[in-house]
């Protein structure tokens, strides 16, 4: 079977710096994988890649086998849910209108996108009733990053992009958003690329983890194998782990 | 007298409104042009940036050889006049919107025509209508002079108090036109406020 995403040779160069270093690696169906990294090592970048917002300076990146140059950008993008690392939630529409701005896009009736809406909402533990008529002004920062995540699941893709979506949650929640995740994933067979910086939350999100450094991927991996992994940026999460094990 | 008072105020108003409404048409469709096309935004604005620094008397002056005498002249001298402030806020308000909004609607599959009329203009309305308040505001004292080209308007007072050295004759004209310029200012700053709390949109 064709993966969902595959990342050839992918090289990108700005300013005169190369922030990606001939990628390679793939997501299968059903799989996530994450992207592990410090600040700055191009993970958002890479992920970007995936729904045509960033162009590869070489190499390709293919969705469902098929160039992302090659397909028509809003196609592709209307098949991907993507939540940003800032939430990027439209601060003049209302919670409702956040989240069904997709269906509503894809032309579903009013009446499905408000089941689903709330179907959402209950699933993230937000109270529809108290929620939906919000603004975005109106929500504390973790409140928002789940709305972040309802929207991008709303219309139901099968390919998802998460870029840090519970940096802003506190460590109780956040550990409930990544069950959530888990549960969605899991429970409808959804594939996706995962970027984190924090290995814990790698380690229980994902199947497979990738390691970038500066660029580059330094290892990829099962999940449960990141704990042997030789490489020295590895051993350096893990040590972040438990600094006291350093 | 009270008969061609009303005259005149009409006249000004049709000028006023005539030059605000092409100005904010244009300015806008400028602003928008002009955040595609980084490049054409010193050409544009410095343009537009020229025209106002004119002194109001002198660019009626010299559109005379080019648009003859009259209203026409008056209300393109004005329509250039104001297209400054509602160029700008149009290109500034639109500027402002955050980077990650951009980014995510762009990312939901949103065309290029969706983002500006979902999100971009709704988000710099309230800068936009500022630039509009400002033009409108500038044009109603600005188009007193329009008079000194035969273009009518209260001006006419103005000018025909001055050649006369007759104070009521002058207040006869500056009076209404002053009055005009408070009444659109409060009027469009209750729209700007009105869009200062995010309107719903439909679902
Ligand atoms: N368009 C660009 N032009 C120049 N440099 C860029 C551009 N986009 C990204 N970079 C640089 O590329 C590097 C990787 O950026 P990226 O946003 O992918 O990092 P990241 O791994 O997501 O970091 P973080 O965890 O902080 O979000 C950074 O050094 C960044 O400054
Ligand atoms: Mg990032």
């Amino acid at each position: 079977m064709t993966p969902v995403v595959e990342f050839h040779e992918v090289s990108f160069r700005a300013g005169g710096c190369e922030i990606l270093r001939r990628l390679s690696f793939e997501i299968h169906a059903g799989e996530t994988l994450a992207l592990l990294g410090r600040s700055g090592s191009g993970k958002t970048t890479a992920l970007r890649m995936v729904n045509a917002l960033v162009t590869p300076t070489s190499g390709e990146v293919r969705v469902e086998g098929r160039a992302t140059t090659a397909w028509p950008p809003r196609e592709l993008r209307r098949r991907i849910g993507y939540v940003i690392q800032e939430t990027g939630l439209f601060p003049h529409f209302t919670v409702r209108a956040n989240i069904g701005l997709v269906p509503r896009l894809a032309g579903w009736d009013p009446a499905r996108i408000e089941a689903r809406s709330r179907e959402l909402l209950q699933a993230l533990e937000l109270r529809p009733d108290d929620f939906l008529d919000r603004y975005p002004a109106q929500l504390s920062g973790g409140q928002q990053q789940r709305v972040g995540v309802a929207r991008a699941l709303a219309a139901d893709p099968d390919l998802l992009l998460f870029d840090e979506p519970f940096g802003k949650l506190d460590p109780v929640t956040r550990a409930e958003a990544q069950r959530q995740f888990l549960r969605v994933t899991r429970a409808l067979g959804k594939t996706a690329l995962f970027v984190t910086h924090d290995l814990r939350e790698a380690l229980l999100v994902a199947d497979r983890i990738g390691l970038m450094h500066e660029g580059v991927l330094a290892w990829i991996g099962p999940a449960g194998d990141f704990l042997g992994a030789e490489h020295a940026e590895a051993r350096r999460f893990r040590q972040s782990l438990d600094p006291a094990d350093a | 007298m009270l008969d061609e008072l009303f005259t005149l105020v009409l006249e000004h108003l049709a000028m006023v409104a005539m030059a605000t409404l092409t100005a904010t048409l244009c300015g806008v469709s400028g602003g928008i042009l002009l955040t595609r096309r980084a490049g054409w935004r010193p050409a544009l604005l410095g343009f537009a940036g020229v025209m106002q620094t004119v002194p109001s008397l002198a660019l009626f002056g010299f559109l005379i050889p080019l648009c003859g005498i009259g209203r026409g002249t008056a209300v393109v001298a004005l329509v250039l006049y104001a297209l400054l402030p509602v160029m700008r806020n149009t290109l500034a308000g639109i500027l402002s919107v955050d980077a990650a909004v951009r980014e995510s609607a762009l990312a939901m599959g949103m065309s290029e025509w969706q983002i500006l009329r979902e999100v971009e203009l709704p988000l710099a309305a309230r800068t936009i209508l500022a630039g509009v308040r400002v033009a409108t505001v500038t044009t109603i004292g600005t188009a007193t002079i329009a008079a000194a080209i035969g273009a009518g308007g209260l001006g006419v007072f103005i000018f025909r108090g001055i050649a006369s050295v007759d104070t009521g004759q002058i207040l006869l004209g500056a009076v209404p036109a002053a009055a005009m310029a408070l009444i659109a200012d409060a009027i469009l700053g209750w729209f700007e406020r009105r869009w200062a709390t995010p309107a719903p949109t439909r679902t």
